[in-house]
């Protein structure tokens, strides 16, 4: 399947479209990425590169985000969940429309941290990726304990909220960049699309634009229509 | 306490797709009309092209009344029902036209006599045993007039293919005949309806593109579609779908004598002990009014005509209101719409930009457009395929046994294949059956304490057997298009609630068998007439909304042509 891709990637639309958006040669290893929060120098005053949580604790969104890679990796087609900030997006929306999935969240991700433990006496998000992918097959499978109701549906409301946080407008904290348009070759937000830019396809330069970039949907014309 | 209001001519509750439109005749009649609005006004700025917010977040239809009363469902007695996740249909003045699909058929005559046809072509043993369904007491000539003056009034784009029994090819040629040609030509194809409709040729069958309530063009000082796409449960910013809140509404308004209340909340339809509606009693700010009338339109949606009804007892009606027959709630079906074929093809489809209106229509394999003699149904299905592709769904797309469901592999093949697959849309012929019914839940209720409606459902065998041999015509196609993959959904069993729901409150002439009259006013309460999709008796295999908005429209003008004996004499 691999092949499938790198054919994809030699397609000169293909090509073209990721050097549009700067991501040829920018391969990043899968799991490498994700330092340990407890790894890292509390003392540190650099400006941190992940966002506030709001939702999940400190060791929740590590293992998300974790699982997150490995669901939509970040591999030599460019980046993935990880860069478009996927567990951004499930952390500010559990305090949202996703609040009725906050207990499954609590309970699954640290199911999950107990099976790694468990097993292979470290973090999940400190295992390799294959140690990862086997603990989230068994998880898809509904092998695993200690999930509600059960670690086969964690596994699906997890993976629907990473493509979720992948190509949702980045309005919602994720996609972001465009990362998530952009592989799929889905080119933006239009106010209107006329014969010959809906005949173009994935061709069409992708605007990279919000929906709320848009006045329209954000300020009042003044018309109270 | 209640506070008594002064009386009004009509109150309509509603304002939706039926309400919408049946205030305009009556106020252009010079009647005094009050509708009461469970929502509120949205404009083109509430529906940005965001699939979370719509479709996801569900806004705004998950912070409003109708949520608060999801139906209960079960497929048969034996289960005990499930409140769904969400209500289908929302509340806001235009009602789900703010956000629907927007297809806008007429049905067929076949679908108004489905028992006579059926038993003269096929013999009466071909009717399933067990469906209650019944001929319609008028035939499609009695509806077309009406038909034609929604058409006119709201603005559909479509093209004729049977004008008076002329056939025009590049039309439907299996539809009723029109007096007139749409007042709007259909909205564009796109390269996708292109591919489609050629292979529909190359097998024989008859694509036209299906009509919409969507300008194709600009009209009524709005423009024509700007085919942008989230047309799916979004409404459009440029307010080119021709909602009731665009439309009707404020033509109604332009008269004066209409009074609109929005964020009323209408609990209950009062009678006295004569049997007839005296006005209705509702909600608003936190206070409860009562708006005395000389007539009632019950125009909320299936499940909330049915649950008013069962709710408003009286000494006349123990059993609800217009129920003493025992026939509201029954006859009730969801629209058979799932069991969708998926299609992959070897090349991009161009679907980024579009809508689900914007697409190509087979009938040759619905209603009774073809021979049934050696099919073990009646009835049968339209074949819907459109453009209209959102991210969230492209990622989320079937993987076609090519590809697992995460992984680099995954990524690699939504990569390739995102714009590559389409999945179909079959609507088909379905039955009212004597165990298929709405009632109160007997234990879940709403916020004010009031029970929720349950429903009671499942296909049978009839619709069953057209979802498959709708899945086989439809795999045909798909691969005479060139489709290197086909998969299929299952067939079906429970009724869940649905934007297609049908029933409960049937329009007949038998009062044993149906609760309202040939006009859409109910046998048992003179002057109470009821709105929507719970009138009819048969689906069709197509969208309701223009049959609903006909019917209203000629209730609202049977009505005014019998104002005094329907009113009564207090008047």
């Amino acid at each position: 399947m691999s092949r499938r891709g790198r054919a994809g990637v030699t397609d000169p639309s293909r090509r073209s479209l990721l050097r549009g958006a700067g991501l040829l040669g920018a391969a990043v290893a899968g799991g490498s990425v994700a330092a340990p929060v407890a790894a890292q120098d509390p003392t540190d005053n650099a400006i941190p590169v992940r966002e506030a949580l709001e939702n999940l604790t400190a060791l929740e969104a590590e293992t998300l985000e974790a699982a997150t890679m490995r669901i939509l990796p970040s591999d030599e087609n460019g980046p993935g969940a990880l860069e478009a900030r996927a567990v951004h997006y499930m952390d500010r929306c559990l305090g949202s429309h996703l609040r009725d999935s906050n207990s499954a969240y609590a309970t699954g991700l640290n199911a999950l941290h107990e099976q790694a433990l468990q097993r292979h006496g470290r973090a999940f998000a400190a295992l390799t990726g294959t140690q990862q992918d086997a603990l989230l097959a068994a998880m898809e499978a509904g092998e695993l304990d200690g999930f509600a109701p059960d670690s086969a549906t964690f596994f699906e409301l997890i993976r629907d909220h990473t493509i979720e946080g992948t190509f949702s407008d980045p309005y919602y904290g994720g996609n972001r960049d465009f990362i998530g348009w952009d592989l799929l070759g889905y080119p933006g937000i239009r106010l209107g699309a006329s014969p010959q830019e809906v005949a173009r396809g994935r061709d069409l330069p992708p605007n990279h634009r919000s929906a709320f970039d848009n006045a329209v949907f954000t300020k009042s014309d003044n018309r109270g229509r | 306490m209640e506070r008594k209001l002064p009386a009004t001519d009509v109150v309509v509750i509603g304002m939706g797709a039926a309400g919408g439109v049946a205030v305009l005749p009556l106020v252009e009649a010079g009647l005094r009309v009050t509708a009461l609005e469970a929502g509120g006004w949205l404009t083109g700025r509430d529906f940005a092209p965001d699939k979370v917010r719509n479709n996801i977040r569900d806004w705004p239809q998950s912070v409003q009344k109708a949520n608060g009363e999801v139906p209960t469902v079960r497929a048969d007695e034996s289960q005990t029902a499930i409140q769904g996740g969400g209500h289908p249909m929302m509340n806001a003045v235009g009602g789900t036209t703010m956000h629907y699909w927007a297809q806008s058929w007429r049905l067929s005559p076949w679908d108004f006599r489905v028992a006579t046809e059926t038993a003269q072509r096929y013999g009466a043993s071909r009717i399933p045993a067990d469906s209650t369904v019944e001929d319609w007491p008028l035939d499609y000539d009695e509806l077309e007039p009406w038909y034609d003056t929604v058409e006119r009034a709201i603005g559909v784009a479509g093209k004729a293919g049977n004008l008076d029994g002329r056939i025009d090819p590049a039309g439907n040629i299996f539809e009723g005949p029109r007096g007139r040609e749409f007042p709007m030509p259909p909205l564009r194809p796109s390269p996708f309806t292109e591919m489609m409709s050629d292979a529909a040729r190359s097998l024989g069958w008859h694509p036209f593109q299906a009509p919409a309530s969507i300008n194709s063009q600009p009209n009524d000082g709005r423009p024509g579609c700007l085919y942008h796409g989230f047309c799916n449960r979004g409404g459009c910013h440029v307010e080119a779908k021709n909602s009731t809140a665009v439309t009707t509404i404020p033509r109604a308004l332009r008269t004066g004598r209409l009074d609109l209340v929005t964020h009323a909340r209408v609990t209950r339809i009062l009678s006295d002990t004569s049997g007839r509606v005296t006005g209705v009693r509702y909600i608003k700010g936190g206070e409860t009014l009562f708006q005395p009338a000389a007539v009632v339109l019950l125009g909320s949606y299936t499940y909330e005509n049915v649950r008013l009804l069962l709710l408003s007892r009286s000494s006349a009606f123990p059993e609800g209101l217009a129920n003493n027959n025992g026939q509201v709630g029954r006859h009730y079906f969801s629209h058979h719409q799932g069991a969708p074929v998926s299609a992959l093809f070897p090349h991009d489809l161009h679907n980024w930009y579009g809508l689900p209106a914007q697409g190509v229509a087979i009938d040759d394999w619905a209603d009774d457009n073809f021979d049934h003699s050696d099919r073990n149904f009646i009835g049968g299905a339209n074949l819907w395929v459109h453009t209209d592709r959102r991210p969230i769904n492209a990622a989320d797309m079937n993987t076609f046994g090519m590809a697992p469901r995460w992984g680099s592999q995954w990524k690699a093949f939504v990569m390739e294949n995102a714009d590559r697959s389409n999945t179909s849309y079959a609507q088909k012929t379905t039955l009212p059956y004597a165990h298929n019914y709405l009632d109160l839940d007997p234990t879940t209720t709403d916020a004010l304490g009031d029970p929720v409606i349950r429903i009671t459902g499942h296909y049978g065998n009839n619709e069953k057997r057209i979802a498959a041999f709708a899945q086989d015509r439809m795999e045909q196609w798909y691969r005479a298009a060139g489709a290197i993959r086909v998969v299929r959904s299952g067939l079906g069993h429970t009724m869940y609630a649905s934007t297609h729901a049908f029933g409960g409150t049937r329009m007949g002439d038998d009062p044993r068998s149906n609760v309202v009259d040939r006009w859409g006013f109910t046998h048992e309460a003179p002057n109470l007439g009821i709105l929507g999709a719970s009138l009819m008796g048969t689906s069709g295999a197509r969208n309701p909304t223009l049959t609903v908005q006909a019917l209203a429209w000629r209730t609202a003008a049977h009505l005014v042509a019998n104002w005094h004996p329907i009113a009564g004499p207090g008047v």
